[in-house]
């Protein structure tokens, strides 16, 4: 780790770069980027914890305290909006958005904007996808990978086959990532003008949200649900699937290598990894294209940084094509740039490349907003626990919502 | 900060008025408290006005822009929110439990400490140790023997997965298993101080008149040490009252298990609402008070006199 630069001699000035935990592969570009720099910058790795409400909650900590060492931070694609609008970012100016912009697809940029402005750099994406056990939906008769397969069909077929569907139904994030998944699949969207801030307009009641809100609530209720739903998470979900009844998951693409690395270890056959296949989040509407949930992180400049052209650097040299390609390569985080997805070592890493890139490219962020986590919480408040969920549950959440945000009740 | 607080507000012993001696060792008194007066209302009042102030405004530190001012709103909200009276429930639960177990269990212990004879070093010693360990590594401990996957408390039980943490009274009663065993040596502490001033010739008169034990610890013992009692008891139901780790590190606030100072810590640094958390901050300060005003009045009991003079 390089010393930090607060000893006033003469040098490069020492970037501070807050990551969210990896295997090293942030560290690792950290260190090619200042040997590539020419003396321009050495970097100082600071690790987050593991958890993106942790991170968001040391960093607002930091950046209201105007913490100058925070010269470059990775941050979870739901925050810009609020970060920026507290004034916590530098934004990148025009010139360097349009070297950043440059061959990105425009849904991970979209998450680093907040009004017209790019605040983060994305540096890694994610889109959940569909993943079935072939034989199984060979058996039900029906084609998951055909472009207009619904959650209705889904239901019905894994009741069919008295079998499972994994999602994410615990009381945290996942669980807001499914919900505003059905809602934008549906047509409709968790919050309207949400640039509008505290009077953005909760907007979950409508036919969008009811349907969303009849899929929970009725795949919870039914045998199709995993007995974990409630409490399940992504490995939860990964742990049903690759079990005896797992016949659908909605799921990131890590699955697949998770579950590659499982039959090296010995705790799972080949032949269920051979049974798996994937296709495109399934529609909520046999009629609307399914809006596949968006994840991913970005890097963004701290608004106090004492050398925010340096940290423009490092932030363009490491979300560089080169980098974010041998990222994905190595630590299995889909890259943010379609032209990765050509590249053979990444097709051959990834069988399911192009489902991944196009499920990006057309998937949807949750709602980019200032008071993103008043949101969320509301929205997990009032849907949780998932067979709860009922015709009334939108309502009851939009109208939590506006209080919460407005300041008339407590989340 | 506490103890000012707890200061009854009665006149100046009467003794005092006359004499010039008595009046220059107050005076004497007041120099010598001054330094540490100024410091303490220097580090305690501003942020105290601050946070008052901030408990009047609807204000997100990441929504700089909507900052309003909305009088006593914020209070009004909470009061009447069943998150809040649901939190004020929870941390009464634990408040009371915890502090009357620990106040039987600390008398045992401060009798033992009295008057054991052999091996006096060793057994105080023992007893303190749990008041030595950080709260958050004892709630670890606990969580760990309570948890469903690596915990050995269900497998000497045998209750099979039952999820201690996963009902809101078991997760309660967890945390104040973890609080008595963390907090008693403390309470323990403060009665053995009143133990000690319990005047032996007393006790051996009670004897001579035919008193039993259980007389004499009635009639003699625990009045002799009134204000020790009020001490220990007030200073733990303030700390009880405010309990934050235990719930934080074991469920998290799930299931029904947030306790106010959870909520104040919710409030301002996750949510970072300012102004709703400020006054959850507030509100936590006024039950402190009535909680410190309510056991002096109670107790009736003039604190100076702990001095044992």
């Amino acid at each position: 780790m390089a010393v930090s630069g607060c000893g006033g001699v003469s040098g490069p000035p020492t970037l501070t770069w807050y990551i969210n935990p990896d295997n090293g592969g942030q560290a690792t570009r950290a260190q090619q980027c200042a040997d590539a720099s020419g003396g321009a910058y050495t970097v100082d790795i600071q690790t987050l914890p593991s958890d993106a409400t942790q991170q968001r909650e040391q960093l607002v900590r930091r950046l209201a305290a105007k913490d100058s060492s925070i010269d470059v931070m990775s941050l979870d694609v739901i925050y810009t909006a609020e970060f920026a609008n507290a004034g916590f970012l530098r934004p990148y100016t025009p010139a360097e958005t349009a070297r950043i912009s440059e061959g990105k697809l425009p849904a991970p940029l979209k998450t680093g904007m907040w009004k017209d402005t790019l605040y983060a750099a994305p540096s890694k994406s994610n889109a959940q996808l569909l993943w079935f056990r072939k034989s199984l939906a060979k058996a039900a008769g029906v084609d998951p990978t055909s472009p207009t397969f619904t959650w209705d069909e889904m239901i019905k077929a894994a009741l069919g086959q008295g079998k499972k569907i994994s999602e994410q139904g615990a009381r945290y994030e996942g669980y807001m990532v499914w919900i505003n998944a059905l809602v934008l699949s549906g047509g409709g969207q968790i919050l309207t003008d949400a640039e509008a801030g505290k009077n953005a307009r909760p907007s979950m009641a409508s036919r969008a949200g009811d349907k969303a809100a009849e899929i929970v609530g009725s795949l919870a209720r039914s045998s199709a649900a995993a007995p974990d739903l409630t409490v399940a998470q992504e490995e939860q979900a990964r742990a049903v699937f690759q079990g005896d009844d797992g016949m659908f998951m909605l799921n990131w693409p890590y699955v697949l290598a998770a579950a590659r690395s499982a039959v090296e270890e010995g705790t799972l056959d080949q032949s269920v990894v051979d049974d798996i296949g994937y296709a495109r989040y399934p529609r909520v509407f046999a009629d609307r294209p399914s809006a596949p949930p968006l994840g991913g992180s970005n890097l963004a400049i701290g608004a106090y940084s004492k050398y925010p052209e340096q940290a423009a650097a490092l932030v363009e040299c490491a979300t560089s094509l080169e980098k974010v390609t041998q990222y994905m390569l190595d630590e299995g985080e889909p890259s943010v740039y379609a032209a990765s997805y050509d590249d053979p070592r990444v097709r051959e890493a990834y069988p399911n490349a192009d489902l991944i890139r196009d499920s990006i490219a057309e998937g949807g962020p949750r709602p980019i907003t200032p008071f993103y986590v008043d949101v969320a919480g509301s929205v997990i408040n009032t849907w949780h626990p998932p067979e709860s969920v009922n015709r009334d549950t939108p309502a009851e959440a939009d109208a939590f919502m506006a209080d919460v945000i407005s300041g008339r009740r407590l989340l | 900060m506490t103890v000012t607080a707890t200061r009854p507000d009665t006149p100046a012993p009467a003794a005092g008025k006359g004499s010039d001696r008595a009046r220059g060792e107050r005076r004497l008194g007041l120099y010598l408290a001054a330094p540490s007066f100024i410091v303490m209302v220097l580090v305690t009042a501003y942020p105290l006005g601050y946070a008052i102030v901030l408990s009047l405004f609807n204000y997100r530190l990441t929504d700089p822009a909507g900052r309003s001012f909305v009088g006593l709103n914020n209070y009004l909200v909470i009061l009447t929110d069943p998150v809040w009276w649901n939190d004020f429930a929870t941390t009464f639960a634990i408040t009371v439990v915890t502090v009357a177990v620990e106040l039987v269990l600390g008398f045992g212990f401060a009798f033992v400490m009295l008057r054991i004879v052999r091996g006096r070093g060793p057994v105080r010693t023992a007893i303190l140790i749990p008041y030595g360990i950080i709260t958050v590594v004892s709630a670890f401990i606990w969580r760990y023997a309570f948890a469903i996957d690596s915990g050995f408390v269900n497998q000497w039980l045998g209750l099979g997965d039952f999820n201690w943490f996963g009902d809101r009274w078991s997760a309660i009663f967890v945390i104040c298993l973890s609080e008595i065993w963390k907090t008693t040596p403390f309470i323990s502490l403060l009665l053995l101080a009143g133990l000690v001033q319990v005047p032996e010739e007393m006790q051996e008169a009670a004897k001579v008149d035919g008193a039993t034990a259980w007389q004499r610890l009635w009639k003699i013992t625990l009045p002799s040490m009134k204000a020790a009692i009020m001490v220990a008891l007030l200073f733990r139901t303030l700390d009880a009252w405010r309990i934050f780790d235990n719930p934080f590190v074991m469920t998290g606030g799930a299931n029904n298990t947030e306790t106010i100072s959870f909520l104040a810590y919710r409030q301002n640094v996750s949510l970072v609402n300012l102004g709703m958390g400020s006054a959850v901050s507030v509100l936590l300060f006024l039950t402190v008070v009535a909680i410190a005003w309510i056991f002096v009045k109670g107790f009736k009991t003039d604190l100076s006199q702990v001095r044992g003079d």
